[in-house]
C-alpha cells in the first residue's frame, strides 16, 4: 500500500436528494501505481466521473465524501482548499471531455497553457512560454509559435484536445486524470489522441486514469481495467485478462456489444437489456441483478463482495458457471 | 467607453481587431460613433476658441436669435448659447461616462463575486442589493443635498450608488450560468485561486454583456442627471448641463423656442448615439458572431 501513488479506500460519494441519499460512488477501493495506465469503464451514471472528481476534491457542492484517498500518504478526503489547490493541476491534473468547452474562449492558447505553471511554480512569462512551446511540440501541434497566440475558436477539435492535454501536462503531474478525452472527437482523431496518451505515458512516467464508456478505447491503451456499475467496482483485472476471461456478466455484456472488426457481423448487435438502476433506489442485492441473464435467488438478497477469482483479477458476482448466454 | 473598443496592439489584439472589424460592418453603430466623436470634439474645442464664456452676461445681447454674432443665439442674460450648450455636453458626457464606469466596476465585481461564491455569500450579497433597491432615490438625493450641500460630486455618487444594482444582478445571473461551463471547471482543476478565477476566467466572459450594458447605462445616467438638474438638484447655477439648459429653455418655450430645441437636439443626439453604439457593440463582441 505504501508503494501506491494513490490509494483509495472505501470511497463513497453521496448526494442528498429528496428521495434520500444518492450513492454516486459506493465503496470503491483502488490503488494506483506510479506510471500505471488505469482504465475505468461503465455506462453513464455509473459513478466514474464522480470518482475522478473526488480525487481532486471537485465534486459538486452538496456531495458528501467518505472513505479515504491518499496521495503519497497524504489524506485528500476532507483536506482544505489550500492543500487541494496545491495539488490540483500541479501533482494531479485533469483532461476534460469536451475540448470545445474546456477552453476559455476569451483567452489565448498561450495564456491558458502557461497559467498553471505560472500559478504553481511562479514561473516567469518567458520560462512558461518556453515550456509551453515545448509541450505544444510534444503533443504534435504544428507551428506552436503561431498557435500560442491564437484563440481557441481558431483551432479544430482535435487540436484543442491536444491543447487541453498539454495544459494538464505543463506542471509535470504524477497523475493524469482523463475524463472521456476522446468521446467528443471523430474516430480518426480519437485514435491519434489515444496514441498521443500512450506516447506521453512512456515519456513522462505519469500515471494515467482514463475514464470512458468505450471498452474499445480501454483495450487500446490501458494496463488494468476497473469496470464500474451503479457506483461500485464490479470487476477489476489486467486488460488482457479482462478481455479473455471476463467473469462478470456485466463486463461480458459490454464486451459483446462491441462491433467486431473482423469476421461476419452478427445479425443483431447484442446489447444489455434494460437500463441502469436509479442510484437513489438501488435494489438491496446486486445492482445488476435485474438486468442479468444469470441472476438467481441469492443475487437479490445482498450485494456480492469484490473477491479474487484469479491473481490480480477481482469481481463482484455470485454466479460461477460459464458465461455466453444472451438474454 | 470608446477606448474599450479601439483595437489594441496588446496580446489580445486578434480578438479586439475582429470585434472592431465587425463593428465597422455595423453601419448605425459606426454613424453613432462618428456623431459621438464629433460632439465630443465640439464640446472640447468650442469653449476654447469661442470669444464668449458660459458665465458672463451681456446686457446688450439679450435673447438674440440664432445666427449673427452668436451662432446659436443668446439666452435671457445674453450668454452665448453655443458655448453654454457645449459646456452642457461636457458635463453631461462626463457625468454619464464617469458614473457608468463607477457603477459598472462595482456592479461587475459585486455580481461576479456573489454568483461565483454561491451559497450563503451569494444570498447575503444579493439581499443587500435588494435592500438598496428599496431605498427611494429622489428623497435620498434630497437628503444628501441637504447634508453635503449642492456639489457636482454628489451627482456622481448618487447616480453611481443606484445604477450598479442592475449590473450586479445581470452579472450575477451570467456568472451563475458561466460557473457550470466546463472551462471554469477546468480552470478549477488547475488549482487557481478564487480571485484569479473571477478576474481571469469569469469577468472576461462577461465583457460582452457588461460593455453593452455600460453603453446603455450612459444615456440613462445622462437623462437622470438632466432630470436631477431639472429639479434643481444637479449642477450649480452659472455652469450648465444639458438638463439645466433644457429646464431653462422650457420656461421660454413660447417666446424663444430655440433655447429649448438646441440643447434638446444635442441631448437626443448623444442618447441615441449611445443606444445605437450599444446595439452595434452587442453584435461585435458576441463570440457567436465569430466566423
Amino acid at each position: 500500500m505504501s508503494a501506491a501513488l494513490l490509494a483509495i479506500r472505501d470511497l463513497r460519494v453521496t448526494y442528498r436528494t429528496e428521495a434520500g441519499g444518492l450513492h454516486a460512488v459506493d465503496g470503491v477501493n483502488v490503488d494506483l501505481a506510479p506510471g500505471e495506465f488505469l482504465g475505468v469503464v461503465g455506462e453513464s451514471g455509473s459513478g466514474k466521473t464522480q470518482l475522478l472528481l473526488a480525487m481532486l476534491g471537485l465534486n459538486a457542492p452538496g456531495a458528501r465524501i467518505e472513505g479515504s484517498i491518499r496521495y503519497r500518504g497524504q489524506e485528500l478526503v476532507g483536506a482544505g482548499e489550500r492543500v487541494l489547490g496545491c495539488l490540483r493541476g500541479a501533482r494531479i491534473a485533469m483532461i476534460f471531455q469536451d475540448p470545445m468547452t474546456a477552453l476559455n474562449p476569451y483567452l489565448t492558447i498561450g495564456t491558458q497553457l502557461t497559467e498553471g505553471m505560472r500559478h504553481h511554480q511562479g514561473a516567469s512569462r518567458a520560462a512558461a512560454r518556453r515550456r509551453a512551446l515545448e509541450l505544444l511540440d510534444a503533443v504534435h501541434i504544428p507551428e506552436p509559435e503561431r498557435r500560442f497566440a491564437q484563440h481557441p475558436h481558431e483551432l479544430s477539435g482535435g487540436m484543442r484536445q491536444r491543447i487541453v492535454i498539454a495544459m494538464a501536462l505543463i506542471c509535470e503531474p504524477d497523475i493524469l486524470l482523463a475524463d472521456e478525452p476522446t468521446t467528443a472527437l471523430d474516430v480518426t482523431v480519437q485514435a491519434q489522441i489515444l496514441a498521443l496518451l500512450r506516447e506521453l505515458r512512456a515519456r513522462t512516467r505519469a500515471a494515467i486514469v482514463l475514464v470512458t464508456h468505450d471498452l474499445g478505447v480501454i483495450a487500446e491503451v490501458a494496463d488494468r481495467v476497473l469496470v464500474m456499475y451503479a457506483g461500485r467496482v464490479v470487476e477489476q483485472a489486467g486488460v488482457q485478462r479482462l478481455f479473455e476471461h471476463a467473469s462478470h456478466p456485466y463486463t461480458e455484456g459490454l464486451r459483446r456489444s462491441i462491433v467486431p472488426l473482423a469476421g461476419p457481423l452478427p445479425a443483431r448487435l447484442p446489447s444489455i437489456g434494460g437500463n441502469p438502476p436509479n442510484p437513489a433506489e438501488l435494489p438491496p442485492g446486486c445492482p445488476f441483478a435485474p438486468r442479468c441473464a444469470y441472476a438467481f435467488d441469492r443475487c437479490g438478497a445482498a450485494p456480492p463482495p469484490l473477491a479474487p477469482v484469479a491473481p490480480g483479477h477481482l469481481r463482484a458476482c455470485y454466479y460461477d458457471g460459464p458465461l455466453g448466454r444472451i438474454r | 467607453m470608446n477606448a474599450a473598443i479601439l483595437p489594441r496592439p496588446a496580446r489580445a489584439a486578434g480578438q479586439w481587431r475582429q470585434s472592431w472589424e465587425r463593428l465597422c460592418r455595423h453601419r448605425p453603430a459606426l454613424v453613432a460613433l462618428a456623431l459621438l466623436g464629433f460632439v465630443v470634439l465640439l464640446a472640447l474645442l468650442v469653449p476654447l476658441v469661442s470669444p464668449y464664456d458660459y458665465a458672463t452676461p451681456d446686457w446688450d445681447e439679450l435673447y438674440q436669435p440664432p445666427g449673427g454674432g452668436h451662432l446659436l443665439g443668446t439666452d435671457g442674460l445674453g450668454r452665448d448659447l453655443l458655448v453654454r450648450v457645449m459646456w452642457g455636453c461636457r458635463i453631461s458626457l462626463l457625468v454619464g461616462i464617469a458614473a457608468s464606469l463607477v457603477s459598472v466596476l462595482i456592479g461587475v465585481l459585486w455580481g461576479a463575486t456573489a454568483g461565483y461564491a454561491g451559497g450563503t455569500t451569494d444570498s447575503l450579497m444579493m439581499r443587500i442589493v435588494d435592500i438598496l433597491y428599496t431605498v427611494p432615490f429622489i428623497p435620498l438625493v434630497i437628503v444628501l443635498t441637504v447634508l453635503f450641500g449642492r456639489s457636482f460630486l454628489l451627482v456622481f455618487v448618487a447616480i453611481g450608488a443606484v445604477s450598479w444594482l442592475d449590473i450586479a444582478r445581470i452579472v450575477r445571473g451570467q456568472t451563475l450560468s458561466l460557473k457550470n461551463r466546463e472551462f471554469i471547471e477546468a480552470a478549477r482543476a488547475l488549482g487557481l485561486s478564487n480571485t484569479t478565477m473571477i478576474v481571469r476566467h469569469v469577468v472576461p466572459n462577461l465583457l460582452g454583456v457588461v460593455i453593452i450594458y455600460a453603453t446603455l447605462t450612459v444615456p440613462t445616467v445622462i437623462l437622470f442627471e438632466a432630470f436631477l438638474s431639472f429639479l434643481g438638484l444637479g449642477v450649480h447655477a452659472p455652469l450648465a448641463s444639458l438638463g439645466t439648459l433644457i429646464s431653462d429653455g422650457a420656461n421660454h418655450m413660447k417666446s424663444h423656442p430655440y433655447l429649448l430645441t438646441i440643447p434638446a437636439v444635442f441631448l437626443t443626439l448623444i442618447v441615441c448615439s449611445f443606444s445605437y453604439l450599444g446595439d452595434g457593440l452587442r453584435d461585435a463582441l458576441d463570440p457567436r458572431e465569430q466566423r
